[in-house]
């Protein structure tokens, strides 16, 4: 579970690009192109790392991308070839990575996995089910993210780990649950080298998190060979791994550039292969001129939408809240803010059920005879005040969104006032519950919607992400029995189905778009998979 | 003697001011919005993680039980762990400055050897088409933003023409054999490993910056040199020298230019604080691995230690540099010595 981190990128940085595309739009004619080296990979993105291990506390989604690459899991997605010819990672298929082959008993409680003999960490030595309890038992003692990842599959007390023997990891659940082993293909579920680790270890700091903040302690099919904190990271190949095809990258750089226009130049010049975190409207331009190939794949399990507080006046009102989501300037906000670079989640016609899938489109459009309507009946016919609130790390996609919000309700007599909160405030706001309107996006590293329900509607619950503090006793149930293992397909289809008409009658979230993840990367950049974390993995890439 | 008291005192007027700044960033940090400890333990934390974060962080303290704690840390010279790189804060600086000062000094450097002939010549052919370039170059200077210069030039000379190398850094990472690290200067550090080839390579990568960032020091050194030049040239002195037949050449430089020089010397202590600061935007551009774009960086996370240790580095940079100039000028300029 992670939020849009990853587009992370101040308002100047966007203008800064801006000049650069208004500049380039007069080139006559790019010069021939530089190349790096086949075997080579240069990444480069806005942000990086700051721990080389997502288990420190305070990792950021940097980091994750690094863990990803430099450590294994037991299990991993299988990856599947769309009829376009992009390649996706497939949540339906569960295929060997550390682990050659586990299997699954007493209804899903106890799962046993025999590990590769023949896998090592990057120092040499061998990895042992010790390494992997050891592992496991660490993300949940961290309390933070990595605990709260485990507890996803049900994991939440470590007693469930034990060793077999050297090669066999035991886990032996209370309760099945279907998200069990799913759970281990997540990044948190990485095996770390223990006794090395161990040895860095202190009193104060008996999990070691300091020293694998700084140092290499994995045996994924990259390690790290240097790390400038906010400069760049640069893999090396594992060339013992065992876990997988050897991959065809000897090296790759990812560096650090904070300023999209130079990211754009040097992908277009070829002194960069991959360029991510691109702000939509430079990835709309480039997918345009066809000199490179933007991948864009629809993130799982994601929402991109407008909140509004239902515990406060005026948003109490369900007449209100649909007033809003009546009014919302949809079609401008998919062109202005987004560059088309997502798809509308508005607008569906005749509904009368919901089909069990999320994210689901939502029954409102642009209607202001019909918000006025509304409003009036719920006794502002004359409008009111409030204010909206936006994350000024997203200021690219929210700032437009925003500001074309303030201009349509003006209309409807709605008086709005912007406000930009800074990422150092972010999350503490967002626990305060005390945004009338904000703008915000989710997206489940698990595909369930279920799951997303449980982090963005769940009353009880009530995490950092339900900004509309909202609470229903009778959705809560539907949550909580589709999180179940209680449910026979039929049963569970139609509670997602019912959670879904719900959320969409009352409303406290507006649904605007389900955006892409966009790469942009050279022609003869090849292999390219989405992965539900959204950051490249370089096992796959290969270049011509 | 009397220019050792000027030094003395010249000093002891740079700590309160040192003490200030440690005062006013510590309470500034801490005034601002945003809670590092829920920033830090991430959106899904519970209360008792965030506990253990700001426990972590010595945020659980009473804020002037935090103050001395981090006087006591400071005179070890502990500036605190940056947590947004995951290092220590002096580390970072350290290892980030070397890149930093290349920067800024190759752009006065540039800055002076344009900017000084350019305000002389405007000052000895007052209203002609060289005093008119002075005037466009330093209007032109002062106007544009470093970054949108910066933008230009990579657009022209990297994307363009494809004469200039890629704005990535100082280094090309899978090319160029990065030196032993001798001075953290990679100029020097490559010479000194005997490799000029990755010499060249950083030199190259050090001529857009170099520009982008010495445009914006170039206007007040060239409007400055040419106002103190205009004023010294029609001086008495200066006068009396031509009257007694002294070559021109001799007057501009030896009479003219010399008394200018004070002025000069002031703007350029000036112009290189404003360097030291203008390279956070340059720096952004071209990916370079300055102390500059971490700041900027620690900012935006709320990174308490990384933003007092970089305020600190540069107040203390600034309050040797202003004692580097007035000892400069004190050198140059006896009047001053015996003002006191």
């Amino acid at each position: 579970m992670t939020t849009h981190e990853k587009r992370r990128r101040s308002a100047w940085r966007h203008s800064l690009a801006g000049m650069l595309l208004i500049l380039s739009s007069t080139a006559v004619a790019l010069p021939a192109a530089a190349e790096t080296p086949k075997d080579v990979l240069v990444e480069v993105a806005e942000y990086g790392p700051n721990s080389l291990d997502v288990m420190a506390p305070g990792a950021n989604d940097g980091s994750q991308l690094v863990t990803w690459q430099i450590f294994d899991r037991l299990v991993t997605y299988g990856v599947k070839t769309l009829s376009d010819g992009r390649k996706v990672y497939d949540k339906d298929k569960i295929e060997p990575s550390l682990a050659e082959s586990w299997e699954v008993k007493d209804d899903g409680k106890t799962m046993i996995f025999n590990l590769r003999k023949d896998a090592t960490f990057h120092d040499g030595s061998p990895v042992t089910a010790d390494d992997v309890k050891w592992s496991f038992e660490r993300a949940i003692a961290t309390g933070a993210f990595p605990a709260v990842q485990f507890a996803a599959g049900g994991y939440t007390d470590p007693s469930v780990f034990s060793v077999v023997d050297e090669h066999t990891f035991k886990i032996s659940l209370p309760k099945a649950n279907k998200l069990a082993l799913p759970d281990l293909t997540m990044i948190v579920a990485s095996v770390v080298n223990s006794k090395l680790a161990l040895s860095h270890a202190t009193p104060d700091d008996p999990w070691a998190l300091n020293w694998t903040r700084n140092n290499d302690a994995g045996g994924g099919p990259y390690k790290v060979a240097k790390w400038t904190a906010g400069n760049q990271v640069v893999f090396d190949r594992f060339d013992d791994w065992k876990s997988g095809k050897l991959p065809a990258l000897k090296k790759v750089v990812y560096r650090i550039v904070a300023s999209a226009g130079t990211r754009r130049a040097l992908l277009e010049k070829g002194d960069a292969d991959i360029a991510v975190g691109l702000p939509p409207k430079e990835n709309a331009e480039l997918a345009a001129a066809g000199n490179v190939n933007v991948v864009g794949d629809l993130i799982q399990n994601e929402m991109y939408w407008l909140s509004m507080q239902v515990d406060m006046k005026p948003f109490n009102d369900v007449r209100v809240r649909k007033a809003i989501a009546y009014a919302l300037p949809y079609d401008a906000i998919m062109k202005q803010a987004f560059y088309d670079r997502a798809v509308p989640m508005y607008g569906a016609k005749n509904v009368t059920s919901y089909p069990p899938k999320w994210p689901a489109v939502s029954p409102y459009n642009t209607d202001l005879d019909k918000a006025k309507a509304l409003l009036a009946e719920a006794g502002y016919a004359d409008g009111f005040s409030t204010e909206l609130f936006i994350d000024l790390t997203s200021a690219t996609v929210q700032e437009p969104m925003a500001l074309l919000i303030q201009e349509q309700l003006k209309k409807i007599g709605i008086e709005v006032t912007i406000n930009k909160v800074p990422a150092s405030e972010r999350f503490a706001k967002m626990a305060s519950k005390t945004m009338p309107m904000d703008i915000n996006s989710f997206y489940g590293w698990l595909d369930y919607p279920e799951y997303f329900f449980f982090w963005n509607y769940h009353g009880k619950n009530n995490s950092v992400f339900n900004t509309s503090n909202y609470k229903n006793a009778e959705l809560d149930k539907l949550v909580d029995s589709a999180q179940s293992n209680d449910l026979d397909k039929g049963q569970y289809d139609k509670a997602i189905s019912d959670m879904i008409g719900i959320v969409m009658n009352d409303v406290p979230r507006v649904p605007v778009a389900q955006v892409f993840s966009d790469v942009a990367m050279r022609k003869n950049v090849l292999g390219y998979t989405y992965w539900y974390h959204t950051h490249v993995d370089y096992r796959d890439i290969s270049k011509q | 003697m009397n220019t050792l008291i000027t030094i003395l005192r010249r000093v002891l007027v740079a700590v309160p001011t040192i003490i200030g700044v440690v005062i006013v960033t510590f309470i500034l940090q801490r005034a601002l919005p945003g809670d590092p400890a829920v920033f830090y333990a991430g959106p899904s934390a519970n209360p008792e993680v965030v506990a253990r974060v700001r426990e972590q962080l010595g945020l659980d303290q009473p804020v002037f039980m935090q103050f001395l704690d981090f006087i006591r840390r400071l005179t070890h010279g502990d500036l605190g762990l940056s947590i947004s790189s995951g290092h220590p804060v002096l580390d970072d600086l350290l290892s980030r400055a070397p890149a930093s000062i290349e920067l800024t000094l190759a752009a006065l450097l540039f800055a002076i050897v344009v900017g000084l002939p350019l305000g002389m010549l405007a000052a000895l052919k007052p209203g002609t088409l060289v005093d008119h370039a002075c005037r466009v170059i330093v209007t032109v200077g002062a106007a544009f933003p470093t970054f949108f210069v910066a933008l230009i030039l990579i657009f022209v000379f990297y994307y363009q023409l494809g004469i200039a190398p890629e704005p990535l850094g100082q280094l090309n990472e899978i090319y160029d054999t990065i030196p032993t690290t001798v001075t953290g200067f990679l100029l020097i550090d490559t010479l000194l490993a005997g490799d000029t080839a990755t010499f060249q390579s950083v030199a190259m990568k050090l001529v857009l910056p170099m520009i982008s960032l010495g445009l914006f020091a170039l206007a007040p050194i060239a409007r400055i040199t040419r106002a103190a030049m205009l004023e010294t040239l029609s001086s008495d002195y200066c006068r009396t020298a031509r009257a007694m037949g002294l070559s021109y050449s001799r007057m501009v430089f030896s009479y003219a230019l010399r008394n200018a020089m004070l002025p000069i010397i002031s703007i350029l202590g000036m112009v290189f604080s404003f360097l030291l600061g203008g390279s956070v935007l340059v720096e952004q551009v071209f990916a370079w691995p300055g102390i500059g774009a971490y700041a900027v960086s620690a900012v935006m996370a709320s990174d308490y230690a990384a933003v007092q240790g970089f305020v600190l580095l540069m107040a203390v940079l600034y309050v040797l540099l202003n004692l580097v100039v007035d000892l400069v000028i004190t050198a140059i300029d006896p009047r001053v010595r015996y003002e006191h």
